[in-house]
């Protein structure tokens, strides 16, 4: 559709769902048709998720044992039909973003139909590959002189240099970390069209792309999850540090040893995550908060991650020795332990900075939950620590977990507050019940805040600032007034930061 | 000496006046870098911890006396026209510490800075630490932290991997191994100085005697890194570890730069080229500075 609205001919299709709605759009084109299926993957023709059929009869056929078809766990659910084109020659065209020259590539060849890595091994004198100037654009006699050099002249140079300067300016405006038309095809009408194309929009750009509707901007090798979209909607407007989730597994069963993973930068990551599967277990999904989250955000982190029905334990490791302030990390698990009354044992790596600090709140503050916590620091080895979950499993496996009725919910929920004062952070509100703390003989609230933004009036926390510059990120979510005051003062402390459509998906999971 | 941070390079920091900018601020001059100037649109005349602010980085390279670094801490969809503006009036280096730039900003920052003949630091980076001397960015987090966990030394740590970058250097420093400078080149797929850069800044510096490299799978870095090796642009010892050899092809762990698209960039291919011109890969991340120990010895 991009290519289309941007000038690009294509060939004439339409989606369908049903075996019986592609019979009648075969009907309607009334010649042969290709069936094409709207799958997560590359090489369709290859895996047979591409078939052609000469009369309606024999689409509707084929339509059925395509819809019957699921790519990596994931059916087959919409199909595109297109006519089938009498192709007289193919080409490739791309766009690519090349890491070491800092700049836009544009290749050709002569050759199309297969992957460009394979036709550049075959036949290297007919691909073409040129640097573009991101500024200045692709300009029609750098695509015509790539296209000469391929060996190609004539009428065809022309018009083919004229798709891949449109190419080029889909590529451009809509931010495409890649953009293939494989192949490009002349027919045996002389008729110039993109027969298929692939684009892969930079995720981090995405935001400024409405118009493309994409409701998760991330690579995967499947569709996104329920979780997922969660997940990249939790993080989506909020700048401090990063968020990722990904689900890897799911219709796992308790006791098949898969592990929800949180980790804190990418490389730290991948190295805990070895170290968990060398002790046999699975990874459920790959979390990642790092660079200096706000507590609020490995909070929801973990809430979603605690969402993944049947782990059987909780992971969190990063490098072991991170920039970022720990005791951050340590509030928002401890708060989302307590809330989701974590059934699980969890070993969570918290090295680096303010480690001894972190540690001591996340098992603190976890020592009467029924399940065991550990924290370890920078010198403990992601190895160790995965040792340490591992025998908390085992350990875990004859024990009942059992939570008093209301949970251990760190504060009170806005709903009982007597006497709400209240004041809206960057992504949520705190709440302070004044009726409690008229009772409280040890208002910690107000020294724990970090940013020190709270002050006693007449006995009771409000803000020392205005409501318009807490909302505007001086309250840094830190969660150590709800914490503290739970533990130390008379419980009248709740920072509320919502996640949109988890409770709705756990009610419906459950 | 040290690579692109030192006592005497004179600081700008733009976003300064913003929640990580203020903070960051703070934790570079402890530690003992020269922040001379903030600069934040809108805030010219005010002062953060004792550093004058500036509306624009022109005006800041002319009142503070000179700039030789910027760090720039704004929101991702706007580092673009910072790091332009830093670039138009005369800055050198820049430091870009944002997560989530988009890939055609980094672009155009890029060919700007081919054109003013100035070089950048990420995205997506941690930045930069010279132990005792300085520090862009946020490695090491707090100074005091900064100080007891990197020894200075004759070691150089470039890595791909911003969190592996603070552990590789504490580790090394606990063994006894002095370092003398640190670098995250950020986890983007296009970044300003990518290990090859990098490389051949530690091979001009007198006092890096050896190299450690993360390397991750995707990009070309690590093998243009081995080109460096066997052109003889790079002649010192280099210890290479190569995360990520467990990840499945196509999906991304967290940072754009570690995917692997088609046959290149893989664990494999990196680890083969940099076998092939003598670099020291280890495989197991625990062994680097019980390797690097040995390599020492021997020169
Ligand atoms: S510690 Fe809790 S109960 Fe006490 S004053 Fe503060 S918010 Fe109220
Ligand atoms: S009010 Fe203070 S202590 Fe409470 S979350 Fe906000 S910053 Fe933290």
């Amino acid at each position: 559709m991009l290519l289309k609205e941007n000038g690009i001919p294509i060939p004439e299709g339409k989606a369908a769902h049903s075996p019986e709605e592609v019979q009648q759009i075969a009907a309607e084109m009334n010649q042969p048709v290709v069936i094409k299926a709207q799958a997560w993957t590359t090489s369709r023709l290859a895996k047979g998720l591409i078939q052609f059929a000469e009369t309606p009869a024999e689409a509707f056929q084929k339509a059925r044992e395509l819809f019957g078809k699921s790519v990596n766990n994931f059916p087959v659910e919409v199909l595109l039909v297109e006519k089938r084109l009498k192709i007289e020659r193919e080409f490739y065209g791309g766009v690519i973003i090349n890491d070491a020259a800092k700049a836009p590539e544009i290749i050709f060849s002569s050759k199309g139909g297969s992957g460009i890595e394979e036709i550049a091994l075959k036949y290297p004198d007919r691909v073409g590959r040129m640097k573009i100037d991101v500024v200045e654009g692709l300009k029609d006699y750098h695509a015509r002189n790539l296209i000469r050099r391929t060996g190609i002249h004539g009428s065809e140079q022309g018009k083919l240099a004229d798709m891949l300067v449109k190419l080029w300016k889909v590529a451009r405006k809509y931010e495409a970390r890649t953009a293939e038309i494989n192949p490009m095809v002349i027919t045996s009408e002389g008729q110039f069209l993109a027969a298929d194309c692939r684009i892969t929009v930079d995720d981090y750009a995405v935001f400024r792309h409405p118009e493309l509707g994409i409701e998760i901007a991330r690579e995967f090798d499947h569709p996104p999850t329920p979780l997922d979209k969660i997940a990249y909607a939790a993080e989506k407007n909020d700048f401090r540090g990063t968020f990722y989730f990904i689900q890897l597994e799911q219709g796992f069963k308790k006791g098949e040893g898969f592990i929800g993973f949180h980790g804190a930068g990418g490389g730290g990551s991948m190295m805990s995550m070895d170290a968990v599967q060398k002790r046999g277990f699975k990874i459920a999904n790959f979390t990642d908060t790092s660079g200096n989250p706000p507590a609020s955000k490995v909070y929801r982190a973990a809430k979603i991650l605690l969402s993944q029905k049947n782990i059987d334990g909780y992971f969190g490791s990063g490098s072991g020795v991170a920039s970022q302030e720990q005791v951050n990390s340590a509030r928002g698990l401890v708060k989302a332990f307590r809330e989701d009354k974590l059934g699980v044992p969890a070993v969570i790596r918290l090295g680096g900075n303010m480690e001894d600090e972190a540690v001591d709140i996340l098992t603190r503050y976890t020592a009467d939950l029924p399940v065991k916590v550990e924290g370890y620091k920078k010198d403990d080895p992601a190895d160790f620590c995965a040792e340490r979950l591992e025998a908390l499993i085992a350990e875990h496996k004859t024990q009942q977990v059992r939570y008093p009725e209301n949970g251990l919910t760190a504060g009170h929920l806005p709903a009982d507050a007597k006497k709400p004062y209240e004041f809206k952070t960057l992504t949520g509100r705190v709440l302070f019940d004044h009726a409690l703390c008229a009772e409280c003989k040890n208002p910690v609230c107000v020294s724990a805040c970090g940013p020190q933004i709270l002050k006693l009036e007449s006995g009771k926390p409000v803000l020392a600032i205005s409501e318009a510059e807490a909302a505007k990120g001086k309250c840094t979510e830190c969660l150590a007034c709800e914490l503290e005051c739970y533990f130390h003062g008379n419980k009248g402390a709740y920072v509320e930061l919502p996640v949109p459509g988890l409770e709705e998906y756990r009610t419906r999971v459950n | 000496m040290s690579i692109l941070i030192d006592e005497t390079k004179r600081v700008l920091i733009q976003g300064i006046t913003g929640r990580e900018g203020m903070s960051r601020a703070k934790l570079m001059m402890e530690y003992g870098t020269k922040v001379v100037a903030g600069c934040t649109p809108g805030k010219g005349g005010e002062e953060v911890l004792g550093v004058p602010v500036f509306d624009t980085v022109e005006e800041a390279v002319k009142e503070s006396g000179g700039i030789d670094v910027s760090v720039i801490f704004v929101p991702a969809p706007i580092v673009k026209n910072a790091a332009l503006e830093a670039i138009e009036a005369g800055v050198k280096l820049l430091v870009l510490v944002p997560d989530r730039v988009p890939i055609y900003d980094v672009l155009e920052i890029s060919r700007k800075a081919k054109e003013y003949g100035a070089q950048f630091l990420g995205p997506n980076t941690l930045g930069v630490l010279s132990p005792g001397k300085g520090v862009l960015g946020m490695i090491g987090g707090r100074a005091k932290a900064a100080r007891e966990w990197f020894k200075p030394g004759s070691v150089g740590v470039a890595s791909r991997s911003g969190g592996m970058t603070s552990s590789l250097a504490y580790y090394l420093s606990k063994s006894g191994i002095g370092l003398s400078t640190i670098v995250h080149v950020g986890g983007d797929a296009v970044v300003g100085l990518p290990h090859p850069a990098i490389i051949k800044l530690f091979e001009q510096d007198p006092e890096t005697r050896a190299v450690v490299m993360f390397g991750e799978i995707g990009t070309s870095q690590e093998e243009m890194v081995a080109d460096l090796i066997q052109n003889r642009e790079f002649t010192k010892p280099l210890i290479a570890y190569i995360g990520g050899r467990a990840a499945k092809k196509g999906t991304r762990f967290s940072h754009a730069g570690a995917i692997v698209e088609g046959n290149s960039g893989t664990w494999e291919g990196k680890v083969k080229r940099l076998r092939e011109v003598g670099a020291h890969v280890v495989e197991n991340f625990n062994d680097i500075p019980a390797e690097t120990l040995e390599l020492l010895g021997h020169f």
